[in-house]
This record gives structure tokens, sequence and C-alpha cells, in this order.
């Protein structure tokens, strides 16, 4: 199949283009950007006037809920949500049922993913046996199988001697820890940020300290051991200056923030709203503002959906009860661009935040555009308004707090190794 | 959902459809509930015929007696139909869901639903859930709310002290759990009371409970200083040792009401409790017991206001 993308508006974060540009591809990969190589006759040209062209979006985070919970999503469900949303590269953390902690589980992972054709899957292992926090995992048989790094998903560590010998046994091999700085005991029965709301409310707290606390004693692990840390998911001003100032003092770390952290504060809990019920809690404005900050100024490497399908039983429930998480992979790329339009960033540094920064933390070659590399490649239309609504969702997960919200930003194509593999109707 | 998203306790009227929190509820609202209360205490009838032909049903989700005697007297009162779900032992440890349990019950023809949950903002979740002529009125749900008991407080304030407006009052105690305390400073600030202060040990006040408009003191002697009004909030038992405090006598020493602490507030200020009381670890007995004491008349009012409540919300279907 070659494809010739016309007329579109390409930006490539990686290179720092942002021109009006024509790709040309074949068998796979980009051939050619601008002019037509010789000979090249196109059997599909897609007219991208009015559209962005843009490498294919990178998740840190997204469950696609297989093994163990398949009653709540499937990999066909939410890889079509996951092409639907332009993302064509995704990491799914270990916290299915089992855990992704056996070679096993995660071949049968790589391969079930692989037959759907659809986006790449790009599995984190657990950190240790069935996230226990005991026991260290075969790692490097893991790594063999797919696994491309190793988090602890939400679990705690039995003790921090565990995470110490985890982290240097990580580092032994160069694989990237993924870690979810919050101290299990300080957030323990927590259900929303321990500020007014949760005063006013009656809801358990969690207070911020749970994650500097954490982030303290991972920063100061990752120093000692000198494995490569990726912080997932910050929720705090506090959590945001500590990486920034490690960062700034030569420590290899990373990290990234739910795209809902950039736009949500605990406020919108409302009248107990459990669409609102995440994990990490949403915090105050004051919290929200510096997140946002910290993805502009780039002490934040990546922002990602946090993609987490709950059912209606799991969320008809009373807040605290209620299950955490939300729906994400279809509002990655709207979200990020209304982050970018409020906070005055330009749309090619929005993008890095959801292509080449997330692949770079991956270590992946995907989310730029580079001739002679897979063509994965998102195409959008940054002016297409439209509203949320649960039957607008190709994820088996309805639960948003964006229901009703008008968001710009409308994938239109989305491809993966050239094949055109969503096509908006 | 809700009749009237701007305010879900309020029909499109604005008037009173369910009875959730005092927060958010205007001020004309809470004095019509307040002076219908008063008419009903003032009344020498025993019964009257306002809920004739409606079913009140109790749905406690965690146990009460007294909450619940009350709004069962309260409704019999009024002549309804009261029915009692203990819900503690029937559906729900079989697996039922919330939503199963209110949907079934709303098949029942339920005209009111009074309910008490374990999980604050459960009474919200129903009353999102159920069909709309129900009403649904809170009897405690977590640490949230405890609407009636925070009317009847009122109640029993207004009936002593007259005048919000230049009142100084205090809580003590267990703020971080206590709904009756959330209730009371939302509906002392919503009827003007100029000076709201919580007195506790850090470990039991909430984050930024400031926010709630109130002044903080850790020194219950400072704290209570020519108040007005004290209302003592009850310690539950499994709150008395462990990591928020180390015993329940050390809390009588620094926060428990005796009549010397008692001395540092006006001559003529009153001491409230919800009930039930812990004699000698929040409050002293010859405190709960003496004159400046309005513990009894509050369980009276108690039935005069949640026959207000029920009284109103049926007139304004």
């Amino acid at each position: 199949m070659k494809i010739h993308i016309k007329g579109g508006r390409l930006i490539d974060p990686a290179s720092g283009v942002d021109a009006k540009k024509d790709l040309y591809i074949a068998a796979g990969k980009l051939l050619a950007i601008g002019n037509a190589p010789n000979g090249f006759t196109a059997n599909r040209v897609i007219d991208a006037t009015g559209l962005v062209v843009c490498p294919g979006l990178v998740d840190l985070a997204a469950r696609l809920r297989e093994p163990g919970f398949e009653y709540l999503a499937t990999l066909e469900s939410e890889m079509e949500a996951a092409i639907a949303g332009g993302v064509t590269s995704l990491a799914c953390p270990p916290d299915t049922d089992p855990p992704l902690d056996e070679p096993g589980l995660v071949e049968m992972l790589k391969h079930r993913a692989q037959s759907l054709n659809q986006a790449r899957v790009y599995p984190v292992g657990a950190l240790t046996q069935g996230l226990k926090g005991e026991r260290l995992t075969e790692m490097a048989e893991l790594v063999d199988a797919g696994c491309v790094a190793f988090s602890h998903a939400d679990a705690p560590f039995a003790d921090s001697q565990i995470l110490y010998h985890a982290l240097q046994y990580a580092a032994t091999f160069g694989f990237p820890v993924w870690l979810r700085p919050q101290d299990s005991a300080l957030a323990r029965h927590g259900v929303a940020h321990d500020g007014p709301v949760a005063t006013r409310c009656g809801l358990q707290g969690v207070p911020v300290c749970a994650e500097t606390v954490a982030l303290s004693t991972m920063l100061i692990l990752a120093r000692e051991t000198g494995a490569r840390v990726h912080f997932a998911r910050l929720s705090s001003a506090e959590g945001a200056e500590m990486v920034r100032k490690a960062k700034r003092d030569g420590l290899n770390v990373t990290c990234d923030i739910a795209i809902h952290h950039a736009h949500l504060t605990e406020m919108d809990i409302g009248y107990f709203d459990s669409n609102c019920r995440l994990d990490p809690p949403l915090r105050s404005q004051r919290d929200r503002d510096a997140l946002r900050a910290a993805l502009a100024d780039g002490t934040v490497d990546a922002a990602c959906s946090d993609h987490t399908p709950v059912d209606d039983d799991g969320k008809h429930l009373p807040f605290a009860e209620a299950e955490p998480g939300a729906t994400g992979l279809e509002l990655l790329l709207p979200l990020t661009l209304k982050w970018a339009e409020e906070s005055g960033t330009a749309l090619a540094a929005a993008l890095a935040r959801v292509t080449s920064q997330p692949a770079r933390v991956l270590n992946i070659d995907a989310g730029h555009l580079t001739t002679g590399h897979a063509a994965d490649i998102c195409l959008f239309d940054p002016e297409r308004h439209w509203r949320v609504a649960p039957e607008s969702l190709k994820s088996q997960g309805r639960n948003t707090p964006y229901i009703g919200l008008e968001v710009r930003g409308k994938v239109r194509y989305t491809l993966v190794d050239g094949q055109i593999v969503y096509e908006a109707k | 959902m809700w009749l009237n998203p701007s305010n879900p306790q309020l029909d499109k009227k604005g008037q009173l459809h369910h009875l959730l929190t005092l927060e958010g509820l205007p001020a004309e609202i809470l004095w019509q509930i307040l002076d219908t209360a008063k008419a009903f205490v003032g009344t020498k009838v025993k019964k009257v015929p306002l809920l004739r032909g409606k079913s009140v049903f109790n749905v406690f989700f965690e146990p009460s007696t007294r909450t619940r005697t009350t709004f069962e007297i309260a409704a019999k009162r009024l002549s309804a139909d009261v029915i009692n779900l203990n819900v503690t032992v029937s559906s729900q440890t079989k697996g039922e869901s919330l939503l199963d349990t209110v949907d079934n019950l709303s098949a029942m023809h339920a005209d009111m639903f009074v309910v008490r949950h374990g999980e604050s903002g459960a009474p919200h979740f129903i009353a999102r859930h159920v069909a709309p002529d129900i009403h649904v009125i809170n009897a405690g749900d977590g640490r949230h709310s405890h609407p009636t008991q925070g009317l009847l407080d009122m109640f029993t304030i207004r009936h002593y002290k007259k005048d919000f407006s230049s009142l100084r009052v205090a809580i003590v105690g267990d703020v971080l759990h206590s709904r009756v305390a959330r209730s009371q400073i939302h509906a002392f600030s919503t009827l003007g009371c100029p000076e709201i202060r919580v007195i506790g040990p850090k470990t039991l006040l909430p984050a930024q409970v400031e926010s709630l408009g109130v002044h903080v003191y850790h020194d219950m002697r400072q704290g209570l200083k020519d108040v007005d009004v004290v209302t003592m909030l009850r310690l539950q038992n499994e709150r008395m040792q462990g990591a928020l405090l180390p015993s329940a006598q050390e809390f009588y020493k620094y926060y428990g009401l005796t009549p010397d602490k008692l001395a540092a507030a006006k001559p003529d200020a009153i001491v409230l409790h919800p009930g039930p009381m812990n004699r000698g670890v929040e409050i002293d007995s010859s405190v709960a017991d003496g004159k400046q004491s309005v513990i009894l008349p509050q369980v009276t009012f108690g039935i005069a206001i949640r026959m207000a409540v029920m009284s109103i919300m049926a007139g304004t279907k």
C-alpha cells in the first residue's frame, strides 16, 4: 500500500518541523517528506487539507484490563479506543489479574495485541511477584518476553529494603523502573485530596505528604542505586518541585502526569461525583496550576491518559466506595490541545508531550516522523469541536468527568505501520 | 437526576425537595423549618393528618436507635405509614448493591426515604437515582452531614438565645469524624452567627478546617472564653486510643467539659450534645445534668424538627 498524505500541516516535534509538507508512505515506512520520490504512484491519496499530521500518540499508562478484568474491557474495545484517539503506541501497567509477572503472560498479551493489528502495546512488567512487594520478578526474562520497563502499579512495597533491592537489580541490567510515588500508609483509606472539599464532604483525605514522602525516599534510592527511574502520575505542586530540583541536580529521572490533573481540581467532585474519584486524587487549584506549569517547562516529560475503564457497577456507588479511574485514551489529544491553548503553549511543543517525549521515556523508536522508519501517524482536525458523550466513546469504559464537555480536536485518520487502521466517519 | 441542577436539594421552584445537607440551603428555608417546628412544639394536638396516606421508609444502613425512633414518632404524628428497614442485616449482607436496594424500595411506592448510611455522600447518591416524586431525608451519612440534628440544635439555641447575629459559639472535640459539627457550622454561617469556633487536638480537626469559616483553638479555656453556646461532640469508642488520641483520660483532662472549663464561657452559656454521651470522656456529669445543659430539650425538639421537615416536603409536590 502506497499512501500520499497531501496538503496537511506536518508537525514533528522531534525534528522541530512545523510546515505544510506532504508525506509519502510505502511498505509500512515513511518514504519521503516534502517532495514525492521518483516514480511514486499512490494507491491512496489522503487529502489532509486543514488537518494536522503528526506522529501517532504515545501513551504511558493505558489499562487494557486484560488479563483478568475482561468484564470491564477487552483488548478489542480498548485498542479501538486507542486508534480512535490517535494513540499508536501505549504502555500498559502490570495491574492485571494475575499481574504481569511471568513471561508467559507478557507473551500472551503481546501476541493478542499484535493479532489485532492496531496500536502497539508495550507491557510494563511487575517489579515484584504478584505485585506483593516481597520477591523480585524475573526481570531479564520478562524483558526478553517484551517488557519495556518495570513498575509496581499502585501496590505498596513490604518495606523500603525491597524497593532498594528492586532498584539495584533493575539497575544491574539498565532496566527502567516506573514508580508511582505514594506512601501507602499516609494514603490509607483516603479517597480525595486532603483539603477543603474533603473536609466539607467528610471524605477521608490523601495528604500531599503521601506523595512527597514517597518521592523523597524514591529520589534518594534512585541516586543511591543508579537506577533509571520514571515517576508516574505526579499530583502535587510540591512533587513537581522535587522532581524539578532533582533534574537540576543532574539526577537521571523523568516523570509524567495524567492529563486530568492539568484540568480538574478537587472542586470538580461537586456533589460526590464518582467520575471524579481518581487515583491520585484531584488536588487543589494551586497544584493543578503548578502541574500545568511543570508540563510547560519540561519538568514533567509527558502527559498520559491514565486510561482506566470502569463499569457502571463500579461507579454507581457512594463516592468512597466507587472504583477510582477514568477512561481516557480518546480524550488524551483534545485535553492536551486544551491545555496548550489555555497555557499558551505552541502546538508542536504540546504534541511533544504526547509523542516524542513519552517515546523517549519508553526508549522506543516511535513518536517521530523520520524517513526510513515506521509510519505511525495521527491526522487530526484541530478546529473540529465535539461534545464528550458516553456514546461517542469506543472504550468499554464510559466513566469520565468530562461528559458533556465540548472539546476541540478530532482524530480523522490513524496509521500504524503505514496502514490506515482508523478512519473517522 | 436532579430536579434543579444548581441545587440538588431544591425543586424547580426553589422549594425543599430533598434534605441532604445544610450546606447551600437558603436562609429562608432554614427559618421556614424552624418556624414550622415551633408551631408543632406549641400545639397540644398529638396527631395531625398532614402525611395521611403517605409512606415513609426509614432506611438505615447503619444502626441507630435514637434518630430512627424520633423520625418514626415524627412521621406517625403526621399520620404517615412508617416502614422501618434495617438494611445492615438484610440485603446488603446478601450482596445486593445500594442501587438495587433503592430501586426495590422505590417500587414499593415510598413517598419519602429517611436514610442513614456509613459513607459520606450516600444520600446524595440515592437522591440522584430515585424517582422524581420521592423525597430523601438524610439521617446521617458518614462524616458528612446530619441535617435534622443540625436543625434541632439551631432550634434549641434559638429557643434559649433568640438571636443568632450576636452569638459566639464553640464546637468541641472530634470535629474530624463529626457530621454534626459540619451541619452546625453550615447552619450557623447561614443564620448569621458572627463567630464560630472549633476546639480540639490537631489529630481530630480536618485539613484546612478554617475554609469552613471557623476559628481554630487547641486550648479549650481560650476557645470557650466568652462563648454563648458550647456543643460537645461525641467521641466514639474506637477513637479513644490509638494514633489519634492516647487515651480517654487524657482527652477528658484537656478537652472534656468540666464546670471549671465551662466557667470560661459566658455565665448564661448553654451546653449542647447530640448524644449519646460519654460521661467522663467528653463531658462531666455535673455539666451534663447541670442547669446550663439543654441536652434533654434537644431530644424533644428533635421530633418537632423532623415533623417540620417532612410536612414541608409533603407540601411541595
